[in-house]
């Protein structure tokens, strides 16, 4: 048992409040008046989590913050698996996230597919001073002679581009012409541009909007006959199989998905998209922008789901149906009575091992707030969270329904911060990524990887569930959390007590 | 329904259920706008042709998985070598991001690191504010004894001065005036992370013994008996850096380890995250310009380090990450010769049993061919190595080696008849290695964690020795230099080939007469 389930609500408060004063202590003043708005202790009611986000970093300190490009390339691009994506500048940022997101595709890689592949242009010191857009000319040549069944080809921006001023748009528009109209998409997701990898995520949805949407032709539409069922699925990346672990409930419940954005993605789904009958978004902060974009433009209504955990899924399954007739709202029912031995069967196995135990979290996205119901659906309680790169609207929904009274919320938290947080605590489990891993199991403290599933997956869906339910017990509950003192540090033995 | 409580399912079996399958094949049929797969097919094919690889070999701009990183990570690495030290680096945030993950991914270890976060408005005004205030942050929130200050490629174009916003920062009162600040220029568009090693550790190096940026007067040098020893970008730095310190206590040598990253990238786990952990203390950072020589393990991660302490009035030796027999006398004799110290018994024990394990189990490695990749030095060690097995190290690849690599790998294979039809390709990336393996096949592949996708392609056995290996755990904890270090690498190669066998064996009632269990 935790030691925040110990404690009264107000003691809680009072301790969390006391832990921020105590954090902020150890930095500049400058510093301190600008990190203390992005700490706070949640009060029930009030209508956000009382932080400031987006908001710059503070230089020196360790954010776990990514860029613009990783945003773009990493998020929201990477995963169309049937274009080539070029990381133009030098080699690093490409070879950083080559593969590291593990969004799950199917097809033949090197020839139709290239989801785990890093293609780049490789910069060099004469690149920065006569400019790269020959170089990506050429690029763009060798990669139509070499791998002739890639659908489209985007061009990921990296932090000298913007500096030395190259007009990849030009060199796309020519490009495009040269191959008969071949999309070709620049992105200018410069690493400096926006104060994290959020405003990639936006840079890339405006990049979709007038690089694939405006130029969709009559032959791309030729291809599609729609139904009144069909529906896209917006901001899952499939990590693991996530969006696959989706998928198959909303067909079950009668819908056909036309699109998957972007995990398993393809140029001809993209295309699609505008002729859905409705919109499904996950990652709200990655992919609000375009949802947005199709409502005004096309007409097409969207709303939020949260496939983590049995309550949410049976609440977005009932709120995706409401869009639709009662053929979909009763077969949504059966959905729901179909999967529910399976919940009750996991639910019954391995609530009792994580019944009241604590979890603290910080990741990017959606995640602060999503996994919060189904730590629920296992008795377990969210004590802390923050976004990564969320803003004002993410915490509006974490306040408005996830968190508790007297929840500690954390915007951009630094590394000094979270160990703090985590040291005066003592949760039973920190869900966060490769970065706070291994310092938090230094600590003795159980932990999750919850941008990558730690390897894991899917964790989406009913499928999904399962898995999650054994990967925080096997976290939370293995023997090896006993073993991090050294049974000698426990007690002094009488020996060799004596013997001194 | 697949999924099952008592026997959960992830991703390895879930998505083979005939519901996922069946969901998956609608999806490619009815919305993918997917090639017909005889086109696929024909592509595939044509793609492992020598048509295919003289296309690939023309290529002249577009690089395809490149086995390389960029010089800011090569310069954490060296700077988290060092006691108390925080790598610092200046430019975007993001890069720091990566730093962290692909060293944490590789180490399985915390990374610590950061950056001046420079957004646009940095880019239009330069980055000195974010310099003064990072640097006090860092300073008063990390208690750190020393922080290294790299850059990366934005601060580089809009043309930062590290030397100047350092000055500045300690005028302004970021970090005390004696504070230890050492940092160096490290482009992310030149080079590679073997640069950015050789780069900051140069820089660190420069600023003890130079006057530490016109603070102080530059140090005298009083030649003592000791040596120093910098062991390079080296994936293997936590088992490899313990070997070399057991090797010249064992010979009973005064030794300082430049960048001794091999504790914090090995913390205990007992309750207790330590930030800081090991490293060459700043005194010994000093005192390092008295040594006798310097021995580089890595001739070309330290391709600027050994001349500047060259100029300094010390011998320097450089070797190219020595693996096996006679790297590794080669290394103890020269030890030997500088210092004078006899090679002692219990080397020569250990030599004789790397000597015995290999003629025990020469039979299954002598005439297989091998295709190399990774870092310019690495390749050069395991090709030494596999030329005295009698194997041919039949391609090696080094996508951040030179024209003079290629020449250096030439002899080597001029040396032996073992290397007759051996190549090295400096310049060139794994899509290269591709159609290598294709056209050209060999028996098996060494190289890092990215080598899986040609193993999966071209069905060569990959040998998991370099950086990163993301994929598999703890390889980092043993040693490849030393004679027990060869002993790793031979078990390793063996085991693969025996893995092999054993898989082209296994058919019961068809090939099984060659399962055996004596091998």
């Amino acid at each position: 048992m935790s030691l925040a389930s110990t404690q009264s609500v107000a003691e809680i408060k009072a301790r969390n409040k006391e832990l921020i004063d105590e954090v902020l202590k150890v930095y500049p003043e400058k510093t301190a008046k600008r990190r203390a708005k992005h700490l706070n202790v949640h009060e029930a009611g009030k209508s956000d989590c009382g932080v400031k986000s987006n908001l710059k970093s503070i230089p020196g300190v360790m954010t776990i913050r990514g860029c613009a490009y990783a945003g773009s390339k990493g998020v929201v691009w990477g995963p169309i698996k049937d274009m080539i994506h070029i990381s133009h500048g030098p080699v690093g940022c490409g070879q950083y996230s080559w593969g590291s997101r593990r969004n799950y595709y199917v097809g033949t890689t090197g020839i139709d597919t290239f989801g785990t592949m890093q293609f780049t242009s490789d910069f060099q010191e004469k690149d920065i001073v006569f400019g790269g857009d020959k170089k990506l000319a050429k690029v763009i040549d060798e990669i139509q002679d070499l791998f002739p069944l890639n659908r489209g080809i985007s061009i990921q921006s990296e932090c000298p581009i913007g500096l030395i001023g190259d007009d990849i748009e030009a060199v796309s528009r020519v490009k495009s012409k040269e191959y008969n109209g071949k999309t070709i998409v620049p992105v200018r997701c410069e690493g400096f541009r926006g104060v994290s990898q959020s405003l990639g995520h936006h840079i890339a949805n405006d990049a979709i909007r007038d690089w694939v949407f405006d130029k969709i032709t009559s032959e791309t539409e030729r291809r599609f006959e729609p139904t009144p069922y069909d529906v896209a699925i917006i901001g899952d990346y499939n990590i693991g199989g996530d969006a696959w672990s989706s998928r198959i409930l909303l067909e079950e419940m009668g819908l056909r998905v036309i699109a998957q954005w972007s995990g398993d993605g393809s140029l001809a789904e993209l295309e699609a998209t505008p002729k859905a009958k409705l919109n499904i978004l996950h990652c709200y902060r990655s992919m609000n922008y375009i949802s947005r974009h199709m409502e005004e433009k096309f007409g097409i209504p969207w709303c939020e789901y949260n496939f983590f955990g049995p309550s949410k899924i049976v609440e977005s399954l009932r709120k995706i149906a409401s869009f639709f007739d009662d053929k979909i709202k009763e077969a949504a029912e059966r959905v729901i009575v179909k999967y529910q031995p399976l919940m009750d069967a996991v639910i019954a196995k391995y609530r009792p091992r994580l019944e009241g135990k604590s979890v603290m979290l910080f990741v990017g996205g959606l995640r602060p707030r999503h996994v919060i119901g189904a730590y629920e659906d296992l008795g377990m309680e969210v004590i802390g969270t923050g976004y990564e790169f969320g803003h004002n609207d993410d915490y509006q929904r974490t306040a408005q329904h996830y968190v508790k009274d007297g929840t500690l919320i954390y915007d951009d938290v630094t590394g000094y911060e979270f160990e703090r947080f985590v040291e005066k605590i003592q949760p039973d489990l920190v869900g966060s990524g490769i970065k706070e891993k291994y310092v938090f199991q230094k600590m003795g403290v159980p932990f999750r990887q919850m941008h990558s599933w730690d390897y894991s997956g899917p964790y989406h869906g009913y499928d999904g569930f399962a898995i999650f339910a054994r990967d925080m017990d096997m976290a939370i509950n293995s023997p090896i959390w006993k073993k991090t003192r050294a049974p000698w540090k426990d007690a002094p033995r009488p020996s060799l007590m004596a013997a001194e | 329904m697949t999924q099952n409580a008592e026997n959960v399912l992830d991703h390895f079996e879930l998505f083979r259920g005939p519901e996922y399958q069946q969901m998956l094949a609608n999806k490619r049929a009815l919305f993918e706008n997917a090639h017909d797969p005889a086109e696929v097919a024909r592509i595939r094919e044509w793609a492992k042709t020598p048509e295919y690889r003289e296309k690939n070999f023309e290529r002249e701009e577009l690089t395809i998985n490149p086995a390389k990183a960029c010089q800011p990570l090569g310069a954490v690495f060296a700077s988290v070598g060092f006691e108390g030290t925080l790598p610092f680096v200046h430019g975007s945030q993001g890069c720091v991001a990566y730093y962290r993950s692909h060293l944490s991914r590789h180490f399985k270890e915390p990374t610590s690191c950061v950056s001046s976060s420079m957004t646009e408005d940095a880019a239009v005004f330069g980055g000195l504010n974010n310099m003064i205030d990072g640097l006090a942050n860092s300073y008063n929130m990390y208690k750190p004894k020393m922080i290294s200050v790299s850059t990366t490629c934005m601060a580089e174009v809009i043309g930062d001065d590290l030397n100047a916003f350092i000055k500045t920062s300690k005028e302004k009162g970021s970090v005390p005036a004696k504070f230890d600040v050492p940092f160096a220029h490290t482009p992310a568009f030149v080079g590679s992370h073997v640069t950015g090693y050789d780069n900051a550790l140069k820089g660190i190096i420069e600023h003890f013994w130079d006057g530490k940026s016109g603070s102080e007067p530059k140090l005298e040098r009083e030649p003592s008996d000791k040596i120093n020893f910098i062991g390079g970008f080296d994936g293997y730095t936590v088992g490899n850096i313990r070997e070399i310190k057991r090797i010249f206590e064992l010979m009973g040598i005064r030794y300082t380890i430049l960048a001794d990253n091999s504790d914090v990238f090995d913390t205990p786990t007992d309750g207790e995250f330590r930030m800081y952990d090991g490293g060459t203390t700043l005194k010994d950072a000093s005192d390092a310009i008295h040594a006798k020589a310097t021995i580089s393990m890595q001739q070309y991660c330290t391709e600027k380090t050994l001349p500047f302490i060259e100029s300094h009035g010390q011998q320097v030796v450089a070797f190219n990450h020595p693996v096996g027999v006679s790297a590794t006398d080669d290394f103890l004799m020269t030890l030997s010769r500088i210092t004078g110290k006899a090679i002692p018994k219990v080397l020569e024990q250990e030599r004789g049993r790397l000597v015995d394990a290999m003629a025990d189990s020469s039979a299954h490695i002598h005439g297989k061919k091998f295709a190399i990749y990774g870092d310019p030095d690495l390749c050069y060690g395991l090709a030494t190595f596999l030329l005295e097995l009698g194997a041919e190290p039949t391609h090696v690849l080094s996508t951040n080696g030179n024209k003079a690599w290629e020449e250096k790998m030439q002899a080597l294979f001029a040396s032996s008849q073992f290397g007759k039809d051996c190549h090295a390709y400096p310049g060139k990336d794994l899509w290269h290695m591709r159609s290598l393996l294709f056209t050209e096949p060999v028996d098996f592949l060494i190289g890092n964690t990215y080598g899986k996708y040609l193993e999966r392609d071209t069905g060569t056995p990959l040998i998991r020795i370099g950086f990163p290996v993301f994929d598999r755990h703890h390889h980092h904890r043993y040693p490849v230099w030393g004679y027990q270090g060869g002993m790793n690498v031979l078990v390793k190669i063996l085991d693969r080939i025996f893995e092999e066998i054993d898989k082209n064996t296994n058919v019961v009632g068809k090939t099984d007469y060659s399962f055996d269990i004596i091998r």
